[in-house]
């Protein structure tokens, strides 16, 4: 184990979210068993006061989980100094098995937790707060995903040798390597540039559609695919010829490097939209399930709209940032 | 406008202590009349008010606005509807210590989100209305009684409610004050807004600003 | 949107003016919060801008280094042995150094006394950091002697001082001729205190290093890279170590934090009552008191952080120097280059700002589920 404040920081950070969601836990099953909408006895009307503190709660824990996951990622590029052949992030994540499990897990988390609040979202519009029961059981199911995120970063963390030789980014998203990575940073940039913004496109079209004509179900679900198609095909696109353009060097295609200062944390311009537009294309889809319950009839198109607006705004950001970032550069990947 | 349709309120309920408050209450409220509630200390008025302006959910019965049903309303519905249509004065005024009588008459607009302009707006020409203009800058805690009173009447009245709840309102005034009080609400009433108060005091019961008296005995509705 | 901006903006309005309002109360939490802040920011600067200092200084030294061992202590490379070295492949270039120590009674003090690569300094002069400058007032083209370990003194005037890039380094240096060193320390010619050599291809460094060993088994090749990750991972270390110590403290501050937060006044617990009755909503009430925690964060993070600056950078860190530093007394004093890393402000913010708002999260929402009609009882 490296003992180190931003591990720390990181541990410190999980080990409060899970212990939130677990002394939460019995007051969930509490509201699972006893919920009574039509009652005014004073049982009901403490449930209904405890609502509020989940729902800070959940806020909190996901608002959490976002900043630990920016933290976890610019730990591991500032830690990379620490193990052979580790020049970002990618290297220190590679040192053990549980380095990118961990990273995954915290980015699932993140998206799980805003799904969840996009359906306390609308439940709480709804005067009989229809999704009580489902929220709250699926509040339980965040309390293992979130421990789960726990123990990875704990068995990363514990396994962390400085002795280790590790491989980078350099190995990892190189043409030549076998494996989804390779595949990745192999694509030649034209058919990859095609493929991102296609899908971008993709994305923003369906959210927009969905947006201005506010119709249900399959186009929310629809919002929610494409929106996960373009988050892959712009992580994909990233490593494949975003990124190049960004280092100005042909054979670059680490998606970790551009969060670097010497970059000038170009990264985070891209992540943040992308990553925000993604939980809101995905919320746009998570409530979608409840379109025809009664009493959100009316909630659900409003709501999803909204999330598809955001999310349309969030993919055209990204796409304008991304366009900017390769227009900007010295490098010449196609032939004009 | 306003039909409770048996109503029962209890406070403690399944302790030891267990009190019924409300034990059974029918009543029509009518749109655009002054209502007084009138019975004896501990009789439940304060009570069946908190249920009228939504302030409180019954136990059992229903409460019904406009024909719509709202007993069952969680807090954060009883709440909107509250902003909307009632506007409270309190026997203790209960107004913020510490800020002006100008930003004490905009609070109850702060979570509608309108336009800081706008309400300063409205809430001068409220203060306007009672005579406060000159005093809008002062701290509330300064002013005197029947300035405090007024300045929360203003404070009702900044969201433009239908109805106006006014508990034990001349409680802590003296006689010609009540009877300003009394000329305010009258000329709610011609403005058409519904008001409903409780009162201890003749001066308020039998005045001609009262449309209707209602009589209250040990939580339930006592018939003249 | 605009009505949600309004609305937060009218939540702050108020939240600022209850804060005002209630300052005595504040004050206190405010006070031990920037503290907090302040000792953790100060920790974590001092001990960035000791890793900042060292990385510097490895930065211009050598890929591999090579020392001659006698009965495991350093000693002098004799000749013969640099042509040697040349014949490893993969080493691309190869330089005996000559350097060190001396006590100068006068001050106290250590210096470093080193022959530089190209040989810049004339015969007779010297050129001194900014230790010396201070310490013994030197300037340009005064005169300076040393009495040598063989008791014969030795004079020389000071051609120029050193930049204050990075002191740590260069604070107490000496640069000289390489006859003069020879003369001053009595080292015979041909021989050096180590190798450092150059490597063509970095991927090849531990190759190299360990065909050296096996050539000359009475040496030991010290990898820059090794010495980066020792480095880096000492500071962690002593900061991990400073910052356990202190979560103590941290933990002391969240149970302050709540207490205060649950601790309402009467008049507070008032005021909520009224906000619920003419028309707040639980969320609202929890939204503003988020903003307080919010607003009271930013204050405290900002003034603490400041403060911290200040007290490392521009002060010398008085408070804490001699449990940090560890080595201090090898130098009189030196000043530390600003830097700030934005990993430290990110993980300071865990530390801080996170923990207290988890201590105040519960707290807030029990003040804010008073009941609405809570005020008609009063
Ligand atoms: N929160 C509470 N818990 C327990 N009992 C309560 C509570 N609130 C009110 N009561 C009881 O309910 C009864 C009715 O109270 P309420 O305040 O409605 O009377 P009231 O008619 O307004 O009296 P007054 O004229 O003195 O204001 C009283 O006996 C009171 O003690
Ligand atoms: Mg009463």
């Amino acid at each position: 184990m490296i003992f180190q404040p931003a591990i720390i920081a990181l541990l410190l950070a999980s080990v409060i979210s899970v212990a939130m969601l677990l002394a939460a836990a019995p007051f969930a099953i509490q509201i699972i068993r006893h919920w009574d909408i039509a009652s005014g006895s004073e049982r009901q009307l403490q449930l209904e006061r405890r609502t509020y503190l989940f729902s800070t709660l959940a806020m909190f824990v996901m608002a959490t989980q976002l900043m630990a996951l920016m933290l976890f990622v610019f730990n591991a590029d500032k830690m990379s100094v620490m193990f052979v052949g580790a020049m970002c992030a990618v290297g220190t994540l590679n040192v053990n098995a549980w380095g990118f499990p961990a990273l995954i897990a915290q980015m699932a988390v993140f998206f799980l937790a805003a799904s969840w609040l996009a359906v306390n979202h609308v439940d709480t519009r709804a005067p009989d707060y229809p999704l009580v029961r489902i929220k709250y059981a699926a509040l339980l199911g965040l309390l293992p995903a979130v421990a789960a995120v726990l123990w990875l970063q704990l068995e990363y963390f514990m396994n962390l040798r400085a002795d280790v030789i590790t491989s980078c980014c350099g190995s990892l998203f190189s043409e030549d390597t076998k494996g989804l990575t390779g595949d990745m940073a192999a694509l030649s940039p034209v058919p990859a540039m095609v493929a991102f913004y296609a899908a971008i496109a993709l994305a923003f079209a369906t959210a927009a559609f969905h947006a201005q004509t506010k119709r249900g179900g399959a186009a929310g679900y629809a919002v929610a695919a494409t929106s996960v198609a373009a988050f892959v095909a712009a992580l994909t696109g990233i490593i494949a010829f975003v990124s190049l353009y960004i280092y100005e060097h042909p054979h670059h295609h680490c998606p970790f490097c551009i969060l670097k200062p010497e970059y000038d944390w170009q990264g985070y311009w891209l992540y943040v939209p992308l990553f925000a537009a993604t939980a809101c294309g995905a919320g746009a889809g998570a409530v979608q399930p409840f379109r025809n319950v009664e009493s959100l009839r009316n909630v659900i198109p409003q709501v999803s709209a909204r999330l598809a607006a955001l999310a349309a705004a969030g993919f055209l950001i990204f796409a304008v940032i991304a366009t900017v970032f390769v227009a900007r550069s010295n490098l010449m990947l196609i032939e004009t | 406008m306003i039909e409770l349709r048996d109503v029962k309120k209890a406070f403690n309920q399944g302790q030891h202590n267990e009190y019924w408050a409300l034990s059974g209450i029918s009543l029509t409220i009518e749109a655009r009349r002054v209502t007084a509630l009138r019975g004896p200390s501990g009789s439940g008025k304060t009570t069946l008010l908190t249920l009228i302006g939504c302030l409180a959910r019954p136990t059992s019965g229903r409460v019904s606005l406009h024909g719509r049903d709202i007993s069952g309303l969680p807090e954060r519905f009883l709440t909107e509807i509250r902003r909307k249509t009632f506007g409270f004065v309190f026997q203790q005024f209960n107004l913020i210590k510490g800020l002006s009588a100008m930003e004490n008459v905009m609070l109850p607009a702060y979570p509608t989100g309108r336009p800081h302009r706008e309400l300063k707006q409205r809430a001068e020409a409220l203060l306007d209305r009672l005579r406060l203009a000159h005093r809008r800058d002062a701290r509330v805690e300064w002013l005197s009684g029947g300035e405090q009173q007024r300045v929360a009447i203003a404070r009702a009245l900044i969201n433009d409610p239908e109805v106006l709840i006014a508990d034990e309102p001349t409680a802590n005034l003296d006689t010609a004050l009540a009877k300003e009080f009394m000329a305010i609400l009258e000329s709610f009433g011609e403005e058409g807004r519904t008001v409903i108060l409780t009162s201890h005091d003749p001066l308020v019961v039998e005045s001609a600003a009262v449309n209707r008296v209602v009589d209250m005995r040990d939580g339930l509705i006592v018939e003249p | 949107m605009t009505v949600w901006f309004e609305k937060q903006r009218h939540l702050i309005d108020f939240t600022l003016a209850s804060l005002i309002r209630r300052k005595g109360r504040n004050l206190g939490l405010l006070f031990v919060y920037t503290l907090l802040v302040f000792v953790l920011a100060s920790v974590m600067l001092y001990t960035h801008a000791l890793r900042h200092e060292a990385a510097v200084i490895l930065e211009g030294s050598p890929e591999v280094l090579l020392q001659r061992l006698v009965a495991g202590r350093h000693d002098l490379i004799p000749p013969g042995y640099i042509e040697r070295i040349g014949t490893v492949r993969g080493v691309q270039q190869i330089r005996g150094r000559l350097w060190g120590y001396y006590y100068d009674s006068v001050v106290k003090a250590n210096y470093t006394f080193m022959v530089p690569e190209d040989g810049s300094v004339a015969k007779g002069t010297l050129v001194v950091g900014p230790a010396l400058e201070r310490e013994r007032g030197l300037a340009r083209d005064n005169g300076i002697s040393f009495r040598a370990y063989s008791g014969q003194l030795f004079s020389f005037t000071v051609a120029a001082v050193l930049p204050q890039a990075s002191e740590l380094a260069s604070a107490d240096l000496i640069l000289m001729n390489e006859g003069d060193f020879r003369a001053f320390f009595a080292y015979p010619a041909g021989h050096y205190t180590d190798v450092a050599l150059s490597v063509a291809n970095p991927k090849e460094v531990r190759n190299v290093a360990n065909k050296l060993a096996n050539l000359l088994p009475d040496s030991r090749p010290i990898l820059r890279e090794e010495v980066q990750r020792t480095y880096a991972s000492v500071f962690d270390w002593r900061e991990g170590i400073m910052l356990a110590l202190l979560s103590a403290a941290i933990l002391a501050f969240s149970i302050l934090a709540w207490e205060k937060a649950s601790g309402l006044s009467a008049d507070e617990k008032r005021e909520i009552g009224i906000l619920k009755a003419i028309g707040w909503e639980t969320g609202d009430v929890i939204r503003m008191k988020l903003w307080e925690g919010g607003l009271i964060s930013l204050t405290a993070f900002l003034v603490g952080f400041v403060a911290a600056y200040l007290h490392v950078f521009r002060a010398g860190s008085p408070l804490f120097e001699p449990v940090l530093k560890g080595w201090a007394v090898l130098y009189p004093r030196f000043d530390l280059v600003p830097v700030i890393d934005g990993l430290q402000v990110a993980t300071l913010f865990f530390f801080t700002v996170f923990p207290y708002m988890a201590a105040v999260l519960v707290p807030i929402w029990r003040a804010a589920v008073t009941d609405p009609d809570a005020v008609m009882r009063a």
